[in-house]
């Protein structure tokens, strides 16, 4: 009975992770039909740049956690956003009117180029942060107990702040509303007045944000990383997208929490060693069931 | 009168295939004017040339002493020119009101409440839908939220391309009757119709086309009058 506890409360905040980084994949998946390979890898930046912030904050002299997780945040976000802006600016948008296989090729190269410069500029070795935060809630149950970390708890507040953040915005904003409009007819949208390619450098801007800020919460709970996580974390991510439905953003996040609550249990109650192939055995699985995922329309080719 | 828009011998290619020949048009300030024409004479393609898709192969679109052949489209439509296009184009999963926001990209938020509260007016059936999506409307109600949300921009040239498509007559009537009402405000209009008699009736003036050519050009009661009008767009009688 713990153990199912204490993983569900474990896959919650693994799910909200991945539902963060699984909205950058449906939000460019939904206003331009492309998946965005490097996406994970941009993730991978922001690992990074959590560091790079943590170290310059305690450089200059802030040693208050409140102070520091704030800064990394900001930092991290602005600067993946810009990321994100300049990708879609150099890999995708020349290709616009080309087909779609190019597009998915430059992705690729774009995620190569990611890896390679990160372990380039930053050495291929495992780094690390320090712990910043630690103490934990229990909650005794029975036998055993149940812990959530400080870490958790925040983790879980500021993913789901940050979803709710982000459903405002595309509901109940201008540029919310430009976002949609280019998504369901690009065409249209151009007409009426909307800056198409800026719309879409937005979302590029947003999602990789998304991405940022789940990179600075994992980064800070999980201390290590290597240039090479964006690939596992990114087809993670990619199959949370998948499984609430691609091009969906309510799916993003509920695919996420669904993704990361069933990973969790198995790898409690099974086996942790197998979590993964039981995580792309889902993707298999939603593909040949139901390939428009949860909350998906089903797939129309947009002419 | 000045004139407002005008086509000098416009060319358009679809590959190979010549959609406009030397189309040369004028619309002057305040005025109706029509475009009638068979399916697949080209009139759609000439509207949505004007903002760039496709873009002309030769020729020049003057609007305003500007030519806009070569600019973006997003250029076009915040410089006072407004389409409801072919086929309606509303935002299925967005509200009326959404839709209508969406004309107020190329002059902000300002008016918007304003604009909105006279297009419930002009048109009493999308005050009752203003919070449902758009997709769940008839046909009718449609085109009449893509006619309202071209009009939320306050165009200075509005371009309506076959707004009687695929509606009953009783509707096309109302949807004639709600744009007098609009051109009477002093609006000037563009209109394409396969719909020959409605649009030269309302129309101060008309062009024929046919294979991308434009075949006669006179006043709407001239054209109606026409014999070889009544023969090709009005059934003969």
């Amino acid at each position: 009975m713990d153990i199912v506890l204490q993983q569900l409360v474990n896959g919650l905040t693994l799910g909200s992770v991945y539902g963060l980084i699984a909205i950058g994949y449906t939000m460019v998946y939904g206003i331009i039909g492309m998946i965005n390979f490097a996406h994970g890898d941009v993730y991978m930046v922001s690992a990074y740049l959590t560091a790079i912030s943590i170290a310059l904050l305690t450089f200059f002299g802030v040693q208050s956690f409140p102070f520091i997780i704030f800064g990394a945040l900001v930092f991290t976000i602005v600067i993946t956003g810009a990321y994100g802006w300049v990708i879609e600016r150099v890999a995708y948008r020349p290709l616009r009117n080309s087909s779609r296989l190019s597009v998915l090729i430059s992705a690729i190269g774009m995620s190569l180029i990611l890896q390679n410069y990160v372990q380039l500029s930053q050495g291929p070795n495992q780094q690390g942060v320090p712990t910043l935060l630690s103490g934990a809630f229990r909650f005794y149950v029975g036998d055993g107990f149940v812990q959530i970390t400080y870490m958790k708890v925040m983790i879980l507040l500021i993913a789901f702040t940050g979803m709710a953040v982000l459903t405002y915005i595309i509901q109940k904003t201008k540029l919310g509303r430009m976002c949609r409009a280019t998504q369901q007819d690009r065409k249209m949208a151009s007409i009426l007045g909307i800056d198409t390619d800026k719309v879409i450098s937005s979302v590029f801007v947003i999602g990789s944000a998304m991405a940022a800020l789940a990179g600075v919460l994992v980064t800070l709970d999980y201390g290590a990383f290597d240039f090479y996580i964006g690939f596992i974390m990114g087809i993670k991510a990619f199959t949370a997208a998948v499984l609430g439905g691609i091009g969906s953003l309510p799916g993003a996040m509920l695919g996420g929490i669904i993704l990361g609550l069933s990973e969790s249990l198995f790898a409690g109650l099974v086996s942790s060693d197998y979590k993964d192939v039981f995580s792309f055995s889902l993707l298999v699985l939603i593909l040949i069931i139901r390939p428009s995922g949860l909350l998906g329309k089903p797939a129309v080719e947009k002419v | 009168m000045t004139t407002l828009m005008e086509f000098k011998e416009v060319d358009v290619h679809y590959g190979p295939i010549q959609a406009l020949k030397k189309v040369s048009l004028t619309v002057d300030e305040g005025e109706i004017v029509t475009m009638i024409g068979a399916n697949g004479a080209g009139k759609s393609t000439l509207l949505m040339s004007i903002f760039g898709q496709p873009r002309i192969s030769s020729g020049e679109i003057i609007y305003r002493g500007e030519d806009i052949s070569q600019k973006s489209a997003h250029y076009v439509a915040s410089h006072g020119l407004a389409q409801s296009p072919e086929g309606r184009r509303i935002f299925p999963s967005m509200s009326v009101e959404e839709n209508l926001l969406m004309g107020t990209i190329p002059i902000g938020m300002q008016h918007a409440d304003e604009d909105m509260k006279r297009m419930f007016e002009l048109f009493p059936r999308l005050e009752e839908r203003r919070n449902q999506r758009a997709s769940t409307m008839s046909g009718g109600e449609q085109q009449m939220l893509a006619i309202a949300r071209a009009l939320m921009s306050r165009p200075k040239l509005l371009l309506l391309d076959e707004p009687s498509l695929g509606l009953a007559p009783i509707i096309v009537k109302q949807i004639f009757e709600i744009l007098k009402d609009v051109a009477s405000t002093g609006m000037t209009i563009f209109l394409v119709e396969q719909n020959a008699n409605h649009a030269l009736k309302l129309a101060d003036r008309g062009y024929v086309m046919v294979n991308g050519e434009i075949r006669l050009t006179g006043t709407g009661a001239e054209l109606l009058l026409n014999p070889e009008v009544r023969e090709a767009y009005l059934g003969g009688h």
